[in-house]
C-alpha cells in the first residue's frame, strides 16, 4: 500500500517543482490578498460626505455644526440654503448625510427641551448608512451632554437642567482598541486556505482526468484510498504550509496578536484542511474539465465564506440560514483561529469546533472516495 | 496471480450491451479471443470500439451481457482482472512534465513492479521505445512516435498476459505505426493476447481476428483472408477518372449496379456481371463527357468489404 501511495506523492511534489510557476503562484497570490484585506476590509467609517443645513443660524447651531466638522467620521462638503440644496447634494451622490438643524433648535435647547435635528442618510450602501447613523446620534449625545452642563451651571436648581450623566464604560476585552483588523486578519487565514486548498486539490485530479492518465491510473489495481492519499498528502503539506506563511505575515505585518497555543491553531488547521480536501475531491469526482472545477469552486466557496461569519454575523441570520452554517467547516474554524489568535483558549473551549471540523472533512473523504472509482461511467 | 487452464479463450464476450441513456453504444456483441492471438476492431469513430475496450478492462460497467477476461468476470471483480491486464489509450497518456525514466518508475510503482526486477523492465521498455539516452528527457518534448512506444512501454513493465490497445497509432506518422505493429507482433509471440482497436483500415491485416463494428454491432469477426473473400454478390470494379462526383451520380442506382463508393481518387463499383462489363461501363461514363483514366476489375480491400457490409446492415443504407 504505501509502495503506490510514496509513488503518487512523489510524482505530485516532482510536478509541482517542475511547474516553474507554481511557487510564484502558491506564494505571491494569497501575500497580497492578504495585504489587501488587511488595509482594505474593514468596515469602519471614516470620512463620510456631509451636507449641513442650517435654519437657526445661532450659536448653538453654529457649535454643533463645529462638533461635526472636528470629526474625522464626518467631512462636511457643503453648508446648504435650502431644503432642496440637502436632497439635491443626496441625490446626486455629493453626499451621503444630511443634516438639518431645524429652526428654534436653540431655543429648545435653552428651554431644556427636545432640540429637533433631521438627519437625512443615503441607504443604497445600508452598512455605512447605519454606521453614520450611529456616529451623529454619538456626536449629538456629546453635544447635547456638553450643553446641559453648561447650562446646568447657568441656571443652578433648574429641573431642566437635569443632566443625566450616564457614563457607559466600554471595554472590550481580547481586543481593546476595537481594531477591525485584528478581526479579519485571522478570517483571511481561513479564507485563503479554503479557496487555495479547494482548488488546489480538485485541479489536480481533474488535470489528470483531461489529459488521460486518470484513466490509466484507473485501469491499474490501484486502490481508490491510496490514489486518494497519494494525491492529498502533498496538498496537505502545501495547505499547511500555505496557512503559516500567511499567519506569520498576518503577525508581522499588520501586528494582529498571537496569543494563543500554536499546536492548537495547527491542530485545527489540519482538521480543516481535512475538509477542504476532501471537497476538493468530491468536486473532482463531479467534474470533467479544470474550467468546471474552477467554477464549481467559486459556487461552492463563496457560500461557505458568507455563512461562515467571516463578516457577517451568524447569530443575525434566518433560523434556517444558521442551521447551514453547521455545516460549513469555514466556521468552525475561523472559531479556532480567532479564538487561538486573540483569546487564547484552549482544547477545553474549542473541542467541539474540532471535533465538527473532524466529522465534515472525514464525511466528504469518505464520500469522494467512494464516488472516485465510478467516476468513468 | 490466477492459474488460467491452457485451452480456455483469454477473453469471452457474450451478449455485451452498453448504453447511454438513450444511445447505445454496443449492441449485443459477442465474440472470443483466443490467448496470444491479436484481435483488431475495426470501424469508423463512434462505432462502439472504445467503449467494448473499456468494459473489458472495468472502466465501464456493462448494461447487459457477460465479460469473462483472463477467466474472470470483469463486472464482478474488476480488481483482480487489473492485474492481468495492460491499457493503453490513443492519448498516450503519460505526464509531460515528468522524464521518461520518471515515468516508467511511476507506473511500475502503480503496478508494484518489484524492485529487484523494475530497472531491468524499464531498461528493456527505454530500448524497445528506442530511447536510449534520452531516458531524462521531458516526455512532452518527444514527438509523437516516441510518445506512443513509451505509453506501450508503461502498459507492459508489469508483463501483462491481456493487453488493450484502444487507437494506439492515431496521429502517428506511417513509419512510427509500422514500428508500433512490428513491436505488437514480437508481443504476441512472446503469448500476450492483444486486443486493439484502429480505425485505419489498412492496419487489418496484421490482426488474426478482425471484429468489424459499426453503430455498436458486431457486422463480422473473422481473419482478415476470410473476409477478403467473402463473397459480395458482385464483382468488384476500380474506375479511376477526373470527376468522381459526377461519375457516382450519374451510375448510382443504375441497373446492374449493386453499391458504389468513392476510395480516394477512384470509385469502386460492385457490378452484376451479368448486367455491366467494363467496357459498357467506359462507354456510359464518356459518352457523359467523363473521361475514363483507368478502369478493372479489382480484389476486395478489407475496406471494401467494410463498406458493403454497413451498407447491408444499416437502416439508412449508407456507409456512415
Amino acid at each position: 500500500m504505501f509502495e503506490r501511495i510514496i509513488r503518487i506523492l512523489v510524482k505530485e511534489l516532482l510536478e509541482i517543482r517542475r511547474d516553474r510557476w507554481a511557487m510564484f503562484r502558491l506564494i505571491v497570490p494569497p501575500l497580497i490578498q492578504m495585504l489587501i484585506f488587511g488595509y482594505a476590509a474593514t468596515f469602519e467609517v471614516y470620512h463620510v460626505n456631509t451636507v449641513i443645513l442650517d435654519r437657526d443660524h445661532s450659536q448653538e447651531s453654529r457649535d454643533l455644526i463645529s462638533h461635526f466638522v472636528a470629526s474625522t467620521r464626518f467631512d462636511v462638503v457643503k453648508i446648504a440654503g435650502t431644503e432642496r440644496d440637502v436632497s439635491q447634494a443626496i441625490d446626486d451622490g455629493t453626499a451621503t448625510v444630511g443634516i438639518t438643524i431645524q429652526p428654534r433648535f436653540a431655543a429648545f435647547l435653552l428651554k431644556g427641551e427636545k432640540a429637533p435635528l433631521q438627519v437625512v442618510v443615503d441607504g443604497t450602501n445600508s452598512n455605512t448608512a447605519l454606521i453614520a447613523l450611529g456616529y451623529v446620534e454619538q456626536i449629538a449625545a456629546t453635544y447635547s451632554a456638553s450643553q446641559g452642563k453648561t447650562y446646568a451651571t447657568r441656571i443652578p436648581g433648574g429641573i431642566t437642567a437635569r443632566v443625566e450623566d450616564l457614563d457607559v464604560a466600554q471595554r472590550p476585552w481580547f481586543n481593546p482598541n476595537l481594531d477591525g483588523r485584528w478581526f479579519f486578519v485571522p478570517g483571511v487565514v481561513g479564507t485563503l486556505s479554503l479557496i487555495l486548498t479547494v482548488s488546489l486539490t480538485a485541479s489536480a485530479v481533474v488535470r489528470e482526468r483531461e489529459i488521460g492518465t486518470l484513466e490509466q491510473i484507473m485501469v491499474s489495481p490501484i486502490r481508490p484510498y491510496e490514489f486518494i492519499l497519494g494525491k492529498t498528502i502533498p496538498f496537505f503539506l502545501i495547505g499547511f504550509a500555505e496557512t503559516a506563511l500567511v499567519a506569520v505575515f498576518g503577525v508581522l505585518w499588520f501586528q494582529v496578536p498571537f496569543v494563543g497555543n500554536p499546536f492548537i491553531l495547527m491542530l485545527g488547521t489540519a482538521l480543516f484542511l481535512l475538509s477542504t480536501l476532501g471537497l476538493g475531491l468530491l468536486i473532482s469526482t463531479l467534474v470533467r474539465t479544470q474550467q468546471q472545477a474552477f467554477g464549481a469552486n467559486f459556487f461552492v466557496s463563496n457560500p461557505m465564506f458568507t455563512l461562515s461569519g467571516f463578516s457577517f454575523p451568524i447569530a443575525s441570520m434566518p433560523r434556517p440560514m444558521q442551521w447551514v452554517t453547521y455545516l460549513d467547516p469555514l466556521r468552525y474554524y475561523l472559531v479556532v483561529i480567532r479564538a487561538t489568535f486573540l483569546k487564547g483558549v484552549g482544547i477545553a473551549v474549542l473541542w467541539p469546533d474540532l471535533l465538527a471540523m473532524a466529522v465534515i472533512g472525514i464525511g466528504l473523504l469518505t464520500l469522494s472516495t467512494l464516488r472516485f472509482r465510478k467516476a468513468l461511467d | 496471480m490466477t492459474e488460467v487452464a491452457p485451452k480456455e479463450p483469454a477473453i469471452e464476450v457474450e451478449n455485451l450491451v452498453k448504453r447511454f441513456g438513450d444511445f447505445t453504444a454496443v449492441d449485443h456483441v459477442s465474440f472470443q479471443v483466443e490467448r496470444g492471438s491479436i484481435i483488431g476492431f475495426l470501424g469508423p469513430n463512434g462505432a462502439g470500439k472504445s467503449t467494448i475496450i473499456r468494459m473489458l478492462c472495468g472502466l465501464l460497467t456493462p448494461s447487459e451481457g457477460r465479460a469473462i477476461v483472463s477467466g474472470i468476470d470483469v463486472a464482478k471483480d474488476p480488481e483482480t482482472v487489473r492485474e492481468h491486464i495492460g491499457y493503453m489509450s490513443q492519448k498516450f497518456s503519460l505526464y509531460g512534465d515528468l522524464t521518461v525514466m520518471e515515468n516508467l518508475r511511476f507506473f511500475g510503482g502503480i503496478y508494484r513492479v518489484p524492485r529487484t526486477i523494475l530497472p531491468e523492465r524499464i531498461r528493456f521498455a527505454v530500448t524497445m521505445a528506442g530511447l536510449e539516452g534520452r531516458e531524462d528527457s521531458l516526455v512532452s518534448t518527444l514527438a509523437g512516435g516516441w510518445k506512443q512506444r513509451l505509453a506501450l512501454g508503461c502498459a507492459i513493465l508489469h508483463r501483462p498476459p491481456i493487453l488493450f490497445l484502444d487507437e494506439p497509432t492515431s496521429g502517428v506518422d506511417p513509419e512510427s505505426r509500422r514500428r508500433f505493429w512490428d513491436l505488437i507482433h514480437s508481443l504476441s509471440e512472446d503469448g500476450v493476447t492483444i486486443v486493439v482497436s484502429t480505425h485505419y483500415m489498412d492496419e487489418a491485416e496484421y490482426c488474426n481476428t478482425i471484429a468489424l463494428i459499426n453503430r455498436g454491432r458486431l457486422l463480422a469477426l473473422e481473419s482478415p483472408t476470410t473476409l477478403k473473400k467473402r463473397d459480395l454478390g458482385g464483382d468488384l470494379l476500380s474506375v479511376e477518372c477526373p470527376d468522381i462526383g459526377k461519375a457516382i451520380s450519374l451510375l448510382e442506382g443504375q441497373p446492374g449496379i449493386l453499391d458504389i463508393a468513392a476510395f480516394g481518387n477512384a470509385v469502386h463499383l460492385l457490378v452484376d456481371p451479368a448486367k455491366v462489363s467494363c467496357h459498357d461501363l467506359e462507354g456510359r461514363l464518356t459518352t457523359a463527357g467523363i473521361p475514363v483514366e483507368r478502369i478493372g476489375s479489382i480484389e476486395p480491400s478489407i475496406d471494401d468489404i467494410f463498406v458493403r457490409m454497413v451498407g447491408e446492415n444499416s437502416p439508412q443504407g449508407g456507409a456512415g
